[in-house]
């Protein structure tokens, strides 16, 4: 069965930071979060872009720090999370 | 032997001169190049006719490597198409002579833009494709006038400086990913364009050459297949110098 693009992204998401997708809300960020430091950002983008298929610019793998901040972001290169 | 059998190689400013010499000798090693050029469809015709004539394949890819959304299109094309890149050579260039009174900062700013912006671009967008494959040979085209400076180049030496700095700190950040990275620092090329301006401007610096000629395109593009291949797996953060003992 497929998977939507929602359930992809929370998988990511929890397979990185070891956590479970019902812990994933809208303060799950990089304030919020112990381990979100820069090595997991970077992993948690390339986990993106190698499952959706784009690359991101800089900027936006700076500005990855949210899950709510990278479904927008991910919306920028045609990828509806939802 | 094929050095380069089925790496996937981008090289960038293959229309003519040094660029074009790369991608030839590439393609006669097996390569599947990617060879880039800003004007669409300049390349078909010689594109066609390597691939037919060599063991490797030929494939034109046409953008500007300083409009950066292109250059990334282009990688992500590769990308999708052969599901790796094992090679780039930052060859796209452009070069001026001029005295220091007479270089308008239009032209240096342009120069920072093609030389060294988009070489950059590329390097950062291809070695974070490469760190997934933890492997990969990213070729800078630098110039011995970098390291020894002459007159009426002050724009060109300023950014090849720049490209030697970038390949010497890129390499040790992309060591740890068997990502290698080498500059190439010709000395003066029998390329169409240097010639007219040789013989033109300056046509006595062939005594300052040690071996009495200038270099064949084809003599930089072998160092560049030795540093694309495997021959040079434990090569990085070099500025080879091939220029055939000049002295400026």
């Amino acid at each position: 069965m497929n998977m939507s693009t929602l359930e992809t992204y929370n998988s990511i998401f929890a397979e990185i930071f070891q956590v479970k997708e019902e812990e994933l809300n809208t303060d799950f960020n990089s304030d919020n979060v112990e381990k979100w430091d820069s090595v997991c950002q970077l992993s948690l983008v390339t986990n993106m872009e190698d499952t959706f298929d784009v690359m991101l610019d800089p900027e936006d793998i700076i500005g990855f720090k949210s899950y709510e901040i990278g479904k927008s972001i991910l919306a920028k290169y045609d990828v509806e999370i939802s | 032997m094929e050095l380069l059998k089925e790496k996937v190689c981008l090289v960038t400013g293959t229309s003519k001169g040094i660029g074009k010499s790369i991608a030839e000798a590439f393609a006669k090693e097996g390569a599947v190049v990617y060879a880039n050029a800003r004007t669409p469809k300049c390349l078909d015709d010689w594109a066609f006719e390597l691939s037919n004539k060599n063991q490797g394949k030929v494939i034109p890819l046409y953008f500007d490597i300083t409009d950066l959304k292109a250059a990334r299109d282009a990688v992500m094309k590769i990308r999708s198409d052969e599901g790796r890149i094992d090679v780039l050579v930052n060859n796209a260039g452009m070069v001026t002579y001029e005295m220091i009174p007479m270089v308008q900062m239009e032209t240096f700013k342009e120069m920072f833009e093609v030389n060294v912006v988009g070489a950059f671009n590329l390097l950062q967008i291809v070695s974070r494709l490469m760190t997934r494959q933890k492997s990969g040979s990213i070729i800078n085209m630098a110039s011995i006038v970098a390291d020894r400076g002459a007159k009426g180049q002050v724009s060109y030496a300023t950014t090849k400086g720049a490209i030697i700095a970038l390949t010497k700190s890129a390499a040790k950040e992309l060591a740890p990913n068997q990502i290698r990275v080498n500059a190439v620092a010709p000395g003066m090329v029998s390329t169409k364009r240097f010639v007219e301006v040789f013989e033109n401007k300056f046509s006595d610096k062939i005594n300052n050459i040690g071996m009495g000629r200038l270099a064949d395109p084809q003599e930089i593009a072998d160092l560049c297949v030795f540093l694309a291949s495997d021959m040079s797996g434990y090569v990085t953060g070099q500025i080879i110098g091939i220029d055939g003992s000049t002295e400026l």
